[in-house]
């Protein structure tokens, strides 16, 4: 089984969460070359609350899931904590994930016909917790959320905010270092959208976790504490 | 983990109750008729063993004529009294023997007609057969010896010609004998053959010898083996001397035959262990059609849960613990559907046993093996899908729609 992959400098060393150098994904060949991040330069400290936005097609969604470890850079290095994500296997990248990540998606991805509580379990299996402790933490997660009261619904007895709001309990219930949250409002209505955007700095400010969101809607984008601003595969504002 | 695994596994498939169900059946209709087929067999094996044992345990029986079967059977010159003396003396391997003449005749009571087996016999015969007296008494010494016409009967023959009263101390006529009733024989009931064991007349041999059938021809002799690893050798001690007192040239057809009646119960465990092998057979074809089956819907489901694949590799699932979790799903329906066929098997065969009278025996092995045949047709089937689940991009699953 693959190890849990250790930032060089040991685990005290001060690394920012994430760093791109020169970071290029290019997809295709020849003519139908898209070069979806194009040298892109980027540091995201503890703490922060990054909102990326930018016109559909500027590599967003790529970038996320580089942060997030699902993907590597065609050329370029990105570290994660200190570990240089390009060295790592896909198991050893799942395993960051595991202990390091939270994702929200934008439809949900609740796992149909599983109550609230099974699917904010899900993480702390791979985690190996055990059964008790983990109906433990993700109650707590549901409570932080305001559902404990729902822990028993499955999601199509839930309405879309309640299961954006399962989502981020799933996502915080393994007290992750990021939370990647790829339009995490996109398909909520107003009211909604603030409730989830209010959960995000809360989890943000009083749980100390990094927060990087991707939207198109200046008002969402206004929760974050820096906006960086994507066109073409490169980022035009909000560096350091 | 494979714990959480298994339990995630069993919620799926009661997700999709009727679906898992549906799939489960081709497996269950597979194991269930084998093990039904299976037990039934066993059942009529054991049947014919017992019954072929009832006949007379590690019981040989040495008659004149060919053994060629069918009915034209060559005659033989009937044995003598110094022929069943040489057995005794120069056999060794034999723990109860008797010389026995018989006919097939008609006994009389009054007005009362029954046709029956009249055999004459020495009292080792009673051990040989395993007939006991359950009234009165048997032949005295005395009356052995000097053909006394007395007579033990069967119940078979009591029945019919003394319905309702005591047959000890009264008279049967057997061809113008007048024979006195001294015992009766406890039931044996029917044989694996047909025949009903109750419907004889035992008598001394001098006595039938004598007075029946005029003269001192033994038609067969019938012999108990000490234990059945020695009835081959007995069988073969009795025909070599057979051979050489009958003056049988090398080579030259045997006029006697020597009937094993072990031999006709294993031939019949061999046929019913052929059809065992047929069963196998079937088996492996419906096991084949469920694991096709399993592995159909195994694919639909990971197409279907492509989404909830990529969520789970995005949250940190490994590729190995997504394959585990579908291959113990494809485990879980084939195993369900096992233990459905094994359940459906043991009561179909239960009521059929019942029905046709035969010992119901479960044999564990035929269990035990369907058990782990069913495990395996999951594991073989369920791989294919589980390693297309396992090698999903993460990213490509999430935007599946
Ligand atoms: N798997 C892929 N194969 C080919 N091209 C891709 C792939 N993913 C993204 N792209 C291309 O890369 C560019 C950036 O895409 P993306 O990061 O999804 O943009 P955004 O999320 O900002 O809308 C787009 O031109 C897109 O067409
Ligand atoms: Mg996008």
């Amino acid at each position: 089984m693959a190890e849990l992959p250790r930032p060089e400098g040991g685990p005290n060393a001060a690394f920012p969460i994430v760093e791109f150098r020169r970071v290029e994904k290019i997809y295709g060949e020849g003519e139908s070359e898209v070069r979806a991040l194009d040298g892109v330069d980027m540091r995201i400290d503890p703490g922060e609350f990054v909102s990326i936005m930018g016109s559909s097609g500027s590599g967003k969604s790529t970038a996320m899931n580089m942060i997030g470890c699902l993907d590597v850079p065609t050329s370029g290095a990105y570290l994660f904590r200190g570990v240089n994500v390009c060295n790592l296997d896909q198991d050893q990248r799942a395993l960051l994930r595991r202990h390091f990540i939270g994702f929200v998606f934008q439809g949900f991805n609740l796992l149909a016909r599983t109550t609230a509580l099974e699917n904010v379990e899900l993480p702390l299996i791979y985690r190996r917790v055990p059964a008790e402790e983990r109906r433990r933490r993700a109650l707590k997660a549901l409570d932080l959320v305001g559902l404990s009261s729902r822990a028993g619904h499955t999601s199509a007895k839930l309405s879309g905010g309640q299961q954006q709001r399962v989502a981020i309990a799933r996502a915080l219930v393994t007290e992750p270092s990021l939370l990647l949250a790829d339009e995490p409002t996109g398909n909520l209505d107003t009211a909604r959208k603030a409730e989830i955007m209010e959960l995000m700095v809360q989890l943000n400010r009083e749980h100390g976790i990094t927060v990087v969101m991707v939207t198109h809607e200046p008002d969402m984008a206004e929760y974050g504490t820096r906006t960086i601003v994507f066109r073409d595969g490169k980022i035009i504002s909000g560096n350091h | 983990m494979l714990w959480a695994t298994l339990i995630m596994s069993l919620r799926e498939v009661r997700k999709n109750a009727l679906r898992s169900f549906l799939t489960m059946l081709g497996i269950m209709i597979g194991v269930g008729a084998v093990i039904a087929m299976v037990t039934i067999g066993e059942g009529a094996t054991q049947k014919v063993r017992s019954d072929v044992g009832a006949l007379g345990e590690n019981m040989l029986v040495v008659s004149p004529g060919a053994a060629r079967r069918g009915p034209e059977r060559t005659a033989g010159n009937p044995f003598q009294k110094d022929d069943v003396e040489a057995i005794e003396r120069e056999v060794t391997g034999i723990k109860a023997l008797s010389p026995t003449a018989q006919s097939n005749t008609t006994v009389v009571v009054g007005n009362q007609n029954w046709p029956t087996s009249v055999i004459g016999v020495d009292e080792g015969y009673f051990e040989v057969r395993g007939y006991k007296i359950e009234m009165g008494r048997s032949f005295s010494e005395v009356e052995a010896a000097s053909g006394t016409p007395v007579c033990i009967i069967g119940k078979t023959v009591r029945d019919n010609l003394f319905p309702g009263t005591m047959p000890m101390g009264q008279r049967i006529r057997v061809k113008q004998v007048s024979c006195l009733v001294v015992g009766l024989l406890a039931s044996k009931g029917q044989a694996a053959m047909g025949g009903d064991q109750d419907d004889v007349v035992l008598m001394p041999l001098r006595a039938f010898q004598r007075r029946i059938a005029g003269n001192n021809n033994i038609s067969s002799v019938y012999l108990q083996v000490e234990q059945a690893e020695l009835t081959s050798s007995v069988q073969a001690q009795v025909e070599d001397l057979m051979r050489e007192r009958r003056r049988i040239q090398p080579g030259a057809v045997d006029d006697f035959n020597v009937r094993n009646m072990q031999e006709i119960a294993d031939t019949m465990s061999s046929v019913t262990a052929s059809m065992t092998g047929l069963l196998g057979g079937i088996a492996a074809v419906s096991l084949l059609v469920g694991g096709i089956g399993i592995m159909n819907i195994m694919l639909v489901s990971v197409t279907e849960r492509t989404r909830e694949v990529g969520t789970r590799l995005a949250i940190g699932a490994l590729a190995s613990e997504v394959l585990l979790q579908f291959l113990v799903e494809a485990v879980v329906l084939a195993l369900l559907g096992g233990i459905l066929g094994i359940l459906f098997g043991l009561s179909l065969s239960y009521a059929a046993t019942q029905s046709l009278s035969l010992p119901f025996v479960i044999s564990p092995g035929t269990v035990a093996g369907a058990f782990a045949f069913s495990a395996a047709v999951g594991v073989i089937f369920g791989y294919l899908p589980a390693r297309k689940a396992a090698r999903l991009n993460p990213i490509e699953a999430l935007r599946h729609e």
